[in-house]
C-alpha cells in the first residue's frame, strides 16, 4: 500500500516539476491584460461575441482587434472594467446590428429546382443557388438557424427580417449566409460604404453620385414612414432639401419604369419628404459615433465641405469649418438663385449639420486669414480642401472690362450676398453661355426688371448643358435665346460703358471629341446685339492663389484645369494630409457630386486618422452600373400619368425672388412612390392590372 | 513483415474508432467540417505516439515491477493530462506554426478516450515497446482516417435530402453506424 502511495506521489510529484519546469523554459511573453480582460468576461465560452471562447475574445481585445464591450453576456459593467485595463474610452466601439440588403426573395425568379437541398450552405455550393440573381437571398434560413438570440425570422416575402432590439450584433448570420445577404456592421461603416459590384442595387442607385438608397427611401414613404424616408436619404446626403430643389437628378435617366413609361419623379419625393421635415417643426435626431478626439479642418463650407464634415462628424471626429464667405453654404448659397433654393430652407438645413457639434468659422479667408500650414500646426491631423470653382473664365475678347460687364460666378454671389437681393442692372443683358449658371443668370435678371434678357450660345438648344427644367422655365419666363453665336468684341460708348455685343453666325460642323457638333464660324456674318449689360457665364475653375503662401505648395500637385491633383476613388491630393472634393476636385459639377465627394473624401480621411491603409475596395463601382442590372425592356408595367412638377404661374413669380417650384402633395407623393417598381439588381415588382368588378364576379361563379 | 502487419490491423482491422467505438465524442464534435476534422486528425496523431510510448514505459518499468497494475488507470490518466499540457507548451514555444494549426484541439485531447483505451490496449496485449508504439501510430492515423473519411460523408450529407426528425446528430449516427459496418469487412484480414 505504502508503495502505492508513494508511487503515485511521486508520478504526480514528477508530471508537477517537469510541467512547472517546462512553463519556465518554453515561457511565451503574454500581454498580461489578456488574463485581466479575460477575467471580467463571462466565461461562459458561449461564442455569442463571435470569437471562439472569452480568452480568444480577450485576445481580440487586447489586440485592438475588439471593444471592451465584446462581452455580450458580462454587461455595461464589464465593459467599463475592461475599458479601465485597456485605457479607453468604454464607448469608442459603436454597436453592431445586423441588416439585410436583399430585397427580392420570392419575387426573383428562380433559375434551378433543387430536389431535397436544405440549407443556404447546400444551395449556394451547386451552381450558386436557385435565383437568378447572383448574389439574392436563397430563403432556406442558413442565418435564422446560426442567430443564438432569435433575432431573426424568415419575412413573408422570403428574406430574413432581423429584429434590431435583439441583434447583438455577434456576426453569425453573416457567417452563415453564403451571399452576403446579411451584413453586420456600424453606423460608422454603413456611413462609409460605397457601391460595390456585388451589391444589391438598382440602377437608380447606382446612377445616383451620392448612392443614396433610392427604392428604400420611396418603399418607406409608400408605407407612410416619413422620417424612416429622411434617415435612409440621410445615411448618404446631408442636404436633402438642397438636393430636393436643384438636383438635376440623373437618377431618374436609368429608371426601369423610364423605359415603358415616364421616369418615377424620385427627386419630386426626395423634396417632399424633406419639406416633410422641415415643416414639421423638429428635427430628427441624427446619432454621432463616440468622440475620438480626433480633429479635421475643413475648409470651404460648400455642399462639398458640408457634406464631408457632416460624415465626419458622425463617425466621432471633431470638425472645423473654414469658409471665406459672411455664411456657410458655398456655390449653393451664392451661386444658386433664391428662387430655386430660398436661404431660409439652406440655413435650415446647414444649422441641422451645425448642431451635431460642428464648428464653422466665416469669414476666414485661405490665405489671407491662414494657411494649411497654420491649421497642421493648430492641431488639425487631416484637411478637407472644398474651396469649389469660383473663378469665372472669361471670354478672352476685347472690351471685356467696359462698365456693365459681369462674370456669371461674381454676378450671382453678389445678388446673393445683397440683403435684398439685388443689384443695380441695365434694361437689355445678354448673358453668354449655355449651362445651369447661365441660366441663373438671365433667370435674375428678369426678377431684377430688365426688360430684354438674350442667351447667347455658340451651339444650339441641343447642345445646352443645361438642365432641361430649367431651359424650360426661361422659355417661359420670356428669355430670348441667340444660338449659334460666338461673341467677338464688346462695344461700349465713350464713356466705357457697354452698348452692344458683336457676334459671329456659326454653322454646326462635324463632331468633337465631346461627341456634340463642332461650331463653325459663317464669314462675314458679325452681327450686332445691343445690349448695356453683358454677363459671361461660361464656367468656371477653382481660385488657387493661396498657395503663395503656402510652405508646401510645390507638393500639391494641381492638373491644368487648376483643380488639385487627386485619385477620383479616394480624392487623396499629392500632400498625404489634404482630401479634396467637390468642384475642386472635379471641375465644375453637379451639387449631389460633390456630396458624393465629400462623403468618398470622409472615408479616405477617417481611414487617415486611424491610421490604416487609405484604400477602396477592388470591386467599387464608382459610378459604373451594372451591366447585368440594366434591361432593354421591362415587361408589366401599366401606364400611369407622372407627378407633374408645382411651379407659381410665370406672372406670380417674374417679379420676386420667391421660390418657383412647389412642393408635392401628400396625395401626389403617395401616388408617385406607388409608381416605384421597387426594383433591386435584377428583380421589380411587376404591376398587375386592376380586375374590373364584374370581372371579379364571374371568375367568382 | 511484422510492423506492417500491425500498422494495416491498427488503421483498418481494429480501427479504434469504427471496430473499437472508442473516441466517439469528437469523432461527431469535429467532423462538421473537413478542416477540423484535419485538425483534430492530426493533434491525436501526435499526442497519441507521445501518450502510448510514455505510458507503456510507466506501466512496463514502474508498475509491473512493484506490482501495482490497479493503478493503471489513475497514473495513465495523470500522464496523458499532464503530457497534453507539456506538448501544448513545448509547441507553442518552439512550433508556433503548428501551434496555432492545431489550435483548440490540442487542449481537447486531454479528454480524449481513445488515446487512453490505445494505451490501456498496447498493455493489456502486453506488446513490447517497438510494436507498442506502432500500434500507438497506427491507431491514431485510424482516427485520423476515420475522422477526415466521416468529416467527408457528413459535408455531402448537407446536400442529401434528410427527414426532418434525422437532421443533423441523428443521421450522422446512423452514417457512423454504416460507415463501422463497412470497416467489418476488414474483419479477419489479419
Amino acid at each position: 500500500m505504502i508503495e502505492a502511495v508513494l508511487i503515485m506521489l511521486g508520478i504526480g510529484a514528477t508530471c508537477g516539476i517537469v510541467l512547472s519546469v517546462a512553463s519556465k523554459v518554453f515561457y511565451v511573453w503574454e500581454d498580461p491584460r489578456i488574463s485581466q480582460v479575460e477575467y471580467f468576461m463571462a466565461g461562459a465560452n458561449c461564442g455569442g461575441c463571435g470569437y471562439a471562447g472569452c480568452s480568444a475574445a480577450a485576445n481580440a481585445v487586447v489586440a485592438g482587434k475588439a471593444a471592451p464591450s465584446v462581452c455580450i453576456v458580462a454587461g455595461p459593467e464589464a465593459a467599463l472594467e475592461i475599458a479601465g485595463i485597456m485605457g479607453v474610452d468604454p464607448g469608442t466601439a459603436e454597436p453592431l446590428l445586423s441588416h439585410n440588403e436583399c430585397l427580392g426573395g420570392h419575387r426573383a425568379a428562380d433559375k434551378y429546382y433543387y430536389d431535397g437541398a436544405q440549407t443556404c450552405a447546400a444551395l449556394a455550393s451547386l451552381h450558386g443557388g436557385r435565383r437568378v440573381c447572383v448574389v439574392g437571398c436563397l430563403g432556406m434560413g442558413d442565418c435564422i438557424r446560426s442567430c443564438k438570440f432569435d433575432a431573426i425570422h424568415m419575412g413573408p416575402d422570403g428574406y430574413p427580417v432581423v429584429d434590431e432590439t435583439k441583434c447583438v450584433g455577434c456576426g453569425a448570420c453573416e457567417t452563415a449566409c453564403p451571399k452576403s445577404i446579411l451584413t453586420v456592421r456600424t453606423m460608422s461603416q454603413r456611413l462609409l460604404h460605397f457601391n460595390e459590384l456585388d451589391d444589391a442595387l438598382a440602377p437608380c442607385q447606382q446612377t445616383c453620385p451620392a448612392e443614396i438608397n433610392i427604392p428604400q427611401y420611396i418603399d418607406q414613404i409608400r408605407k407612410g414612414d416619413y422620417a424612416g424616408a429622411v434617415n435612409t436619404i440621410r445615411e448618404r446626403n446631408p442636404l436633402l432639401l438642397t438636393c430636393g430643389r436643384v438636383c438635376p437628378h440623373p437618377c431618374e435617366s436609368y429608371c426601369r419604369r423610364g423605359l415603358e413609361d415616364e421616369a418615377v419623379s424620385i427627386n419630386q419625393l426626395k423634396r417632399f419628404v424633406a419639406d416633410w421635415e422641415m415643416n414639421s417643426g423638429q428635427r430628427l435626431p441624427i446619432p454621432c459615433a463616440p468622440d475620438t478626439g480626433k480633429k479635421v479642418a475643413v475648409i470651404g463650407g460648400g455642399p462639398a465641405g458640408v457634406s464631408c464634415a457632416y460624415f465626419l462628424r458622425r463617425l466621432g471626429h471633431t470638425v472645423s469649418i473654414f469658409e471665406a464667405m459672411p455664411r456657410l453654404g458655398g456655390i449653393t448659397r451664392y451661386g444658386i438663385p433664391e428662387y430655386r433654393l430660398p436661404d431660409q430652407v439652406l440655413d435650415w438645413e446647414i444649422q441641422g449639420i451645425l448642431d451635431l457639434g460642428v464648428e464653422a468659422y466665416t469669414n476666414h479667408i485661405l490665405g489671407r486669414d491662414f494657411t494649411i500650414q497654420s491649421l497642421r500646426e493648430e492641431g488639425y491631423e487631416a484637411i478637407f480642401l472644398g474651396i469649389g470653382a469660383w473663378k469665372d473664365y472669361a471670354l478672352g475678347v476685347p472690351g471685356e472690362d467696359l462698365k456693365g460687364c459681369w462674370k456669371g460666378i461674381e454676378f450671382l454671389s453678389k445678388v446673393a450676398g445683397a440683403p435684398d437681393k439685388k443689384v443695380p442692372v441695365g434694361k437689355r443683358a445678354a448673358v453668354v453661355g449655355g449651362g445651369n449658371s447661365a441660366i441663373d443668370c438671365v433667370r435674375t435678371l428678369l426678377r431684377l426688371g430688365v426688360e430684354e434678357v438674350y442667351i447667347v450660345y455658340r451651339r444650339t438648344r441641343k447642345e445646352m448643358p443645361a438642365n432641361e427644367v430649367e431651359i424650360v422655365a426661361a422659355e417661359h419666363e420670356g428669355v430670348k435665346f441667340q444660338f449659334l453665336a460666338a461673341p467677338v468684341r464688346v462695344i461700349g460708348d465713350d464713356n466705357g460703358h457697354v452698348t452692344g455685343l458683336e457676334y459671329l453666325t456659326m454653322e454646326l460642323g462635324e463632331p468633337d471629341a465631346s461627341g456634340r457638333r463642332r461650331p463653325v464660324p459663317v464669314e462675314g456674318s458679325e452681327t450686332v446685339l445691343p445690349v448695356d449689360m453683358l454677363i459671361t457665364a461660361i464656367g468656371q475653375q477653382p481660385e488657387i492663389d493661396f498657395l503663395e503662401k503656402e510652405a508646401e505648395k510645390d507638393n500639391l500637385a494641381i492638373t491644368r484645369w487648376n483643380t488639385f491633383d487627386n485619385d477620383p476613388e479616394l480624392l487623396q491630393t499629392s500632400l498625404p494630409y489634404v482630401f479634396t472634393g467637390g468642384d475642386a476636385a472635379t471641375g465644375p459639377s453637379l451639387v449631389v457630386d460633390a456630396i458624393g465627394g465629400g462623403r468618398r473624401a470622409a472615408r479616405s480621411i477617417h481611414q487617415y486618422l486611424t491610421g490604416e491603409e487609405i484604400k477602396t475596395s477592388p470591386k467599387s463601382l464608382l459610378k459604373k452600373h451594372i451591366p447585368e442590372s440594366l434591361f432593354k425592356t421591362v415587361p408589366g408595367v401599366i401606364k400611369k400619368p407622372r407627378t407633374p412638377m408645382p411651379e407659381l404661374p410665370v406672372a406670380d413669380r417674374i417679379t420676386s425672388m420667391v421660390e418657383v417650384d412647389l412642393v408635392i402633395s401628400e396625395k401626389d407623393a403617395v401616388h408617385e412612390s406607388h409608381r416605384c417598381l421597387h426594383c433591386c439588381r435584377l428583380c421589380y415588382d411587376p404591376e398587375v392590372p386592376e380586375t374590373p368588378p364584374e370581372a371579379q364576379v364571374v371568375a367568382q361563379g | 513483415m511484422e510492423y506492417i502487419e500491425i500498422i494495416v490491423a491498427g488503421i483498418f482491422v481494429n480501427n479504434i474508432l469504427l471496430a473499437q467505438f472508442l473516441g466517439n465524442c469528437p469523432f461527431l464534435g469535429t467532423s462538421k467540417k473537413m478542416e477540423t476534422a484535419l485538425g483534430m486528425g492530426m493533434a491525436v496523431i501526435f499526442v497519441l505516439v507521445m501518450a502510448g510510448t510514455i505510458t507503456w514505459m510507466i506501466y512496463n518499468w514502474l508498475l509491473i515491477p512493484y506490482k501495482l497494475e490497479f493503478l493503471r488507470t489513475i497514473a495513465f490518466i495523470l500522464v496523458i493530462a499532464s503530457l497534453v499540457q507539456f506538448v501544448e507548451m513545448f509547441l507553442r514555444k518552439s512550433v508556433p506554426a503548428l501551434y496555432s494549426g492545431l489550435g483548440i484541439f490540442l487542449p481537447l485531447i486531454t479528454t480524449n478516450c481513445a488515446v487512453f483505451g490505445a494505451c490501456v490496449l498496447n498493455t493489456d496485449k502486453e506488446l513490447t515497446f517497438m510494436p507498442a508504439l506502432v500500434t500507438s501510430f497506427a491507431y491514431a492515423v485510424g482516427f485520423a482516417l476515420a475522422l477526415v473519411l466521416f468529416a467527408g460523408v457528413r459535408e455531402r450529407i448537407l446536400l442529401a435530402r434528410v427527414p426532418k426528425p434525422l437532421q443533423d446528430t441523428s443521421i450522422a449516427l446512423v452514417t457512423a453506424g454504416v460507415i463501422s459496418l463497412s470497416f467489418y469487412a476488414f474483419r479477419g484480414m489479419v
